[in-house]
């Protein structure tokens, strides 16, 4: 196998690796959480019930930091594989 | 302002550009608020609000005209990730946003906010699965996509064909939105008030197709921000919770949870219906208890997740960045500044709720003597066009909860007036909503068109066609959609809301398995796409129509508005069946696919296709 066909073989496994970490964390806040809300909303954060609290601003805040992280992870991936684009 | 011709000097100088426009109507509302103090009349505030901005919206779509086919399909590829983060921001939040998503957490309580995790957490699909992808390929549209890498007409088709039901019916709740709003500032009919909001729509996006629609969403999502924000801020304040209320009203969710057994909220059931209208039967922070409750909550958030993950107006905004790298950053920017509408609307829910029932503050109704709530100006303003009503059914004169009836699409507007704030509040958040509607439908029309322009003309029907007559195709058919949407709009068929959701599912039904597996799944073929898209949306209509129309009991909760979990489950087998059961593709698109994944290299479609 030839390098350049090396390193896309090892850049593609590690973008998938990526994507599953990172749809595995989406998924604990998309929907496991609110699965359990009324029993969150045992627990009080910042004064909100907590079921309550994740869904109208603690999953929103985990996403947003999620994509930012996921940017840096991805361009560091493409970067060391050789894949990023030419600036 | 040469400027915005697109040289790079006009992309350089776009923070100072926006900078000043941001500083200009910061002082156009300081104005507002003068001439309301000088004691300019309340209607003529509101009309001045709607008119200036859609008139500046109309000077950037006329200054941005173009004849140019990769200008006018993806704004030249040079739109930074910040600013396309903002007019992304735009082209999402709806009149559904903007409108109607306060009003129903304000009525649904935590159900509702299934909207807000599936409307924000759909980018982590978009980022991770999707938009770089989509956008080192090189595609005008999603159709382009679907039908290069699947090749052959008859995927482009059917993706032309999801598209576009997907996205009319998405625009015509838009376009009913702009002229909702329309008539009440302007004071003229609902009819008349629909062409209005058309005409404006149109003057942002024929000129200048995706070129002129980036800039003018982009000054869009400041006004509506600015419109969303600061009635929430000034309330809060207000009632003493401080100046960044989305951080700090906890203390009145738990103020909401004490008054409510008080006030009978989920015991006192109204005793007799108002069309359309509801009185507060469910409390504010509670969790459905049970299996069904919960089940309904995660299949709502993943039907707007996918429905996100598949609509093409939102796609196609990340075709326009420079680069697959900007691609992937302007997605994590759409996602923050929609993120500071979305955190903000359950504040403004609970603030608004808390105005009209704490017993404490002087704008409370309930538990007050109904001649004097019948008296108050908002109480008599919306129910002269049947939005509110009061009914005394027990007959002691005291207006009790079950007997206060309300549209909730009508809580983000009417919020300044029930919280008593200055007049010039109400004009900004009609501006607002303008905006936020008339950005959203001008995405869609565009998409519509494009769709239909590329992929259905040039693509299928007349391949030899010039650039000048292409583009003149593309803006004929967007004044013609135009046109439809607005007459459809003004039949007012569909709630706000409901059409939306329904947007959503249509998308993910047809849509969402073939874009990502196209990327994802080196296996998927033709044959495997086509089943893809035609079963999964045929089942998702059947579905709907079967539920919604014809009187079939949902099948385990999956009612009209979740009907993409049907169409996409089948979408998802038939596709991989089919693929499974036909030759695998050939090895020219097997080495598309390895392009595509890496992004380093030239796009797979050259820049003028």
């Amino acid at each position: 196998m030839s390098d350049e066909a090396a390193r896309r073989d090892e850049h593609w496994r590690r973008t998938r690796t990526l994507m599953i970490v990172h749809l595995a964390i989406w998924f604990v806040f998309a929907y496991l959480l609110h699965w359990f809300a009324p029993a969150l909303n045992g627990a009080s954060f910042l004064d909100f019930p907590l079921g309550f609290y994740m869904a109208a601003q603690g999953s929103l805040i985990v996403f947003v930091v999620q994509i930012f992280v996921f940017v840096r992870q991805q361009h560091a991936i493409d970067a060391d594989c050789g894949m990023a684009e030419d600036e | 302002m040469s400027l915005i011709r697109g040289t790079g000097d006009f992309i350089d100088n776009l923070p100072r550009i926006y900078g000043f426009y941001t500083g200009g109507f910061v002082a156009f509302i300081i104005l507002m608020a003068i001439l309301e103090q000088m004691g300019v009349a309340a209607d003529t505030i509101g009309i001045l609000f709607v008119v200036f901005t859609v008139l500046i919206y109309a000077g950037i779509g006329w200054l941005s005209r173009t004849m140019q086919v990769d200008a006018y399909y993806v704004a030249g590829r040079q739109v930074p990730p910040v600013f396309n983060g903002m007019a992304t921001a735009a082209d999402w939040m709806s009149g559904a946003s903007f409108v109607a998503m306060a009003g129903g957490i304000y009525m649904g309580g935590h159900a509702y906010l299934a909207f807000v995790v599936g409307w924000t957490g759909g980018y982590v699909l978009v980022a991770v699965l999707m938009a770089p992808y989509l956008r080192k390929f090189g595609c005008y549209t999603v159709p382009d996509f679907i039908g290069t890498r699947y090749g052959g007409n008859w995927a482009r088709f059917f993706a032309v064909v999801v598209l576009v039901v997907a996205s009319f019916t998405y625009v015509t709740a838009q376009i009913n939105a702009t002229g909702t709003i329309a008539a009440r500032a302007l004071q003229i009919p609902f009819e008349v008030g629909v062409w209005f909001g058309l005409l404006g729509i149109l003057l942002c996006s024929m000129l200048g197709g995706m070129r002129a629609v980036t800039w003018t969403q982009v000054a869009q999502y400041i006004v509506l921000i600015i419109a969303y924000v600061v009635p929430v801020i000034w309330m809060s304040n207000k009632q003493g919770f401080g100046v960044v209320p989305q951080l700090v009203y906890g203390d009145a969710v738990a103020r909401l949870a004490e008054l409510e057994p008080m006030l009978g909220v989920g015991t006192l059931m109204p005793e007799q219906a108002v069309a359309g209208l509801k009185a507060l039967t469910v409390p504010h922070s509670t969790a459905g208890e049970g299996g069904l409750a919960a089940w309904k909550f995660v299949t709502l958030v993943a039907c707007m997740m996918m429905g996100t993950a598949s609509l093409p107006h939102i796609l196609m905004r990340y075709f326009t960045t420079p680069s697959v790298r900007a691609a992937r950053a302007s997605v994590a920017w759409s996602l923050f500044f929609i993120f500071l509408l979305y955190f903000t609307a359950p504040a403004l829910a609970t603030f608004t709720k808390l105005q009209v029932l704490d017993p404490t503050l002087p704008t409370a109704i309930i538990g007050k003597a109904i001649a004097d709530v019948s008296a108050l100006e908002w109480i008599q303003k919306w129910a002269e066009v049947g939005f509110v009503k009061l009914v005394d059914s027990n007959g002691d004169g005291i207006l009790q909860i079950n007997e206060f009836f309300m549209r909730g699409d009508i809580v983000v507007l009417a919020t300044p007036e029930i919280a008593g704030l200055p007049y010039v509040i109400s004009g900004l958040v009609a501006a607002g909503g303008m905006a936020a509607a008339m950005s959203t439908a001008d995405g869609l029309l565009l998409a519509i068109a494009n769709a239909l322009s590329h992929d259905l003309y040039y693509k299928i029907i007349d391949p030899k066609a010039e650039t000048a007559k292409r583009l003149v195709v593309a803006r004929v058919l967007l004044v013609v959609l135009g046109a439809a949407g607005a007459a459809v709009a003004s039949l007012k068929l569909t709630s706000i809301l409901g059409a939306v959701a329904w947007a959503f599912d249509f998308a993910m039904s047809g849509l969402f398995f073939p874009l990502v597996l196209g990327i994802w799944w080196k296996r998927a073929n033709r044959q495997g796409a086509i089943a893809g898209m035609a079963l999964g949306f045929l089942a998702g209509t059947w579905y709907l129509y079967m539920v919604r129309f014809a009187g079939m009991e949902p099948w385990i909760g999956i009612d009209h508005l979740r009907f993409g979990i049907v169409g996409a489950a089948v979408s998802l087998v038939a596709m991989v069946v089919v693929s499974l059961a036909t030759p695998e593709p050939d090895e020219e698109t097997q080495r598309m696919v390895d392009e595509v994944r890496v992004p380093k290299g030239d796009s797979i479609l050259s820049s003028s296709h």
